[in-house]
Formats: structure tokens, sequence, C-alpha cells
């Protein structure tokens, strides 16, 4: 029985060259990248291309995720966050699709890597951070002065405040990353299982069928995972976006 | 010079009685969509929290990375610190403790227990207390 983890090797399909020890390749996490943009444009615009008054199914479910997106945003933020909605619209269609298409058997997870969350976490706060910088100047910076604490505690709850700020990517990342990483592993263990209980035949194949439930059900369990982290990050930055608008309150 | 003229015509004495009469009720009908805009948000909200603690894993997850991330990001900061002044074990000690409160910060914000930490100047200990209760059950 192959390692759980062997799932998430990365391995080049195409060499291109090299900078200094690294070499410049498509691998199987870009290749599925790559799959997964083209689904999401392919789909969008499949879905938009006769766009009518009264839509047709394609175009219903593409309504149905702007609606959501812009709801979202739109709680969050007040109605000026609306100019974001492309960067989280994006972001929303990109991590639920990758999700998604982890769970189709012998796909790439690409979200499985915190290499890539991380570079989608570090987006969101560049963005958070540049843009209220540039919108409120140095007032951007009252968002680590919390209001009505004593004197003497303040220098304190500030540092505190900014490693709290500092610690947003990471948790940002972490938590979509933990989340495919360990629903992946647990699944493939699970899966094993079965292959081992059939293989050691005799009395314990008889218990094979067990583990294949739980499969079954842990797959139903990881697919509203899927769905589920893809909506708690965009909700995520939303929250963080709602700071770069309003550091005020 | 014919629209003016018109509504004089019909009844000259209710013109500008309607306009007030609009305006009132126009008012109140814009504080009304706003009430009910604003307890479509909030409902919202609370869905929308509701949602994304609805497994108690999830639950386990999101606040363990949480906390995690601070004591991660006090941590780096400390040795950057150190890396960058020399000031050898120092930095990392103290950094990685208020990572630690980031930490709990952190998790005390994501679980919802410090929604008003920015209105109130009440202690820690009084703003965790009434959040408590409904998250117990």
């Amino acid at each position: 029985m192959a390692s759980p983890l062997d799932q998430f090797i990365i391995k080049p399909i195409a060499t291109f060259g090299q900078i200094g020890d690294s070499p410049i390749a498509l691998t199987n996490s870009g290749l599925h990248m790559i799959g997964i943009v083209g689904f999401i444009v392919g789909a969008m615009l499949m879905s938009t291309r006769q766009a009518a008054l009264v839509p047709d199914r394609w175009q219903a479910v593409a309504e149905t995720l702007y609606e959501f997106v812009a709801n979202m945003l739109r709680d969050a933020t007040g109605k000026d966050g609306m100019r974001f909605f492309p960067l989280v619209f994006s972001l929303f269609l990109f991590v639920l699709v990758a999700n998604l298409l982890g769970m189709v058997p012998g796909a790439f997870t690409v979200t499985s890597h915190i290499i890539v969350t991380f570079a989608l976490a570090a987006l969101v706060i560049g963005t958070v951070v540049i843009y209220g910088f540039v919108k409120h100047g140095f007032r951007f910076l009252g968002l680590f002065v919390p209001s009505g604490v004593p004197v003497w505690l303040l220098p304190f709850i500030t540092v505190i405040e900014i490693i709290s700020f500092l610690s947003r990517p990471i948790s940002l990342s972490l938590r979509l990353f933990a989340n495919m990483l360990a629903g992946h592993i647990a699944l493939k263990v699970f899966a094993g299982f079965i292959v081992s209980l059939l293989a050691a035949a005799g009395a314990a194949s008889i218990l094979a069928p067990l583990p294949l439930l739980m499969t079954i059900a842990m797959v139903a369990f990881e697919i509203f995972v899927a769905g589920l982290q893809a909506y708690v990050f965009t909700v995520l930055t939303c929250i963080y976006l709602n700071d770069a608008l309003h550091p005020g309150h | 010079m014919v629209d003016p003229k018109r509504p004089d015509n019909g009844d000259s004495g209710k013109s500008p009685n309607d306009e007030a009469d609009l305006s009132t009720r126009l008012e109140r009908l814009d504080s009304r969509l706003g009430e009910i805009s604003e307890g479509r948000a909030g409902a919202q909200k609370d869905r929308a929290r509701a949602a994304s603690n609805t497994s108690g894993l999830g639950q386990a997850f999101r606040l363990s990375a949480e906390f995690i991330s601070g004591v991660i990001a006090g941590g780096l900061l400390g040795w950057l610190i150190d890396r960058l002044l020399g000031t050898s074990p120092w930095g990392l000690l103290v950094c990685m403790l208020l990572g630690f409160g980031a930490g709990m910060l952190n998790m005390l914000r994501a679980s919802g227990e410090l929604k008003r930490d920015a209105s109130s100047a009440s202690s820690p200990g009084d703003a965790t207390k009434p959040g408590r209760g409904p998250n117990d059950k």
C-alpha cells in the first residue's frame, strides 16, 4: 500500500531550464492550477455568453455565485467594499474549485500545499496594507491602537495587536492548508485499511466493508469541508478588507 | 409654463400640503427600509457565523489555527529582531510571549467572545463573561 503522503508529492511534467539550482518546470501542481483557472474562465464565459433576462441553468448558477459573494462582501464591508469584488470573487472561485477538484480521485489537491495558500493569503493582506495606507495614510496605523485601554497597558496592547495582525496571513493560510491536508490523509488512511484487510485474507477480510463505509462517509464530509473552507477563507478576506476600508472602529 | 399651472387648476390649496405629506411619507419609508435592511444584515451575519461554526471539528481547526499562527508570528518577529539587532535570546523570548498573548487575542476574537472590545472600556474578564453563557450550552 502506498504511503498516504504520496499524493502530495510535486512531480515535474516538463522542464524548461534552470535558474541557479532550481529548475523551471511545469509541475503537476501548476498543471492543475492552469486547469482550475481554465475551468473557471470557461464556465463563466459559457454561462454569460447567452445572457438573458430569464436565465438558463448555467447562467442561474453563475448568478447565484455572484449574489452569494456579493452579499458576503456587502455585509462585511458595506457598499464601498464592492470595488474589491473582482478580487474576492476570483479568490472564492479559485479556492472552491481547487478544493473540489482535489476530491476527484487521482487529482492533485493544490490547496494542500501551504505555499499556495500562503500566496493567496499574502495577496489578501498585501491588498489590505497597501490600500489602507493609500486611502488613510498614517491613520491606518490607528488599527493597532484600541480605544479605552489604560495608558500603562497601551504599549503592550499595541505590540500584541501588531503581532495579531502579522499572524492573520499565517492563520488564513494555515487553516485552509491544514483542513485539506488532514482530510486527504485521513481519507487515504481509511481507504488503505480496505486494501490491507482484503490482502490479509482469511477471517479479517470479512471486516473490509467497515472502512469502506467510513470512507464513503468521509468523502461526503470532505466535499462539505471543501465548500466550507472556501467560504471561511472568503469571509475572513472580507473581514480583513473591512479593516482597510474602515480602520477607525 | 404649462406644467406649473396644471396642479393649480385642479386643487389650488392642496399642492404644498401634498408635498409635505409626501416628504414625511418618504422619510418614514426610508427609515423603515433602513431598519429592515439592517435587521436582514444582522440576521445574515448571525447565519454566517452559525455556518462557520457548524461542526465542532471545524471550530477546533479554526481556533487552533488562530492560536498557533499568533505564536508563529511572534516567534518569527522575535527571530528577525534578534538577527537584525543581535540581541540574541531576548527578542525571541519576549516576542514569543507576546505572540502567545496575540494568539489568545486571536482566539477570543474568533470565538466571538471579545466582540465589543473596541467600544467598551470594560476589562477582558467582564467582556468574556456575557459571551460565555450562550456558548456553553
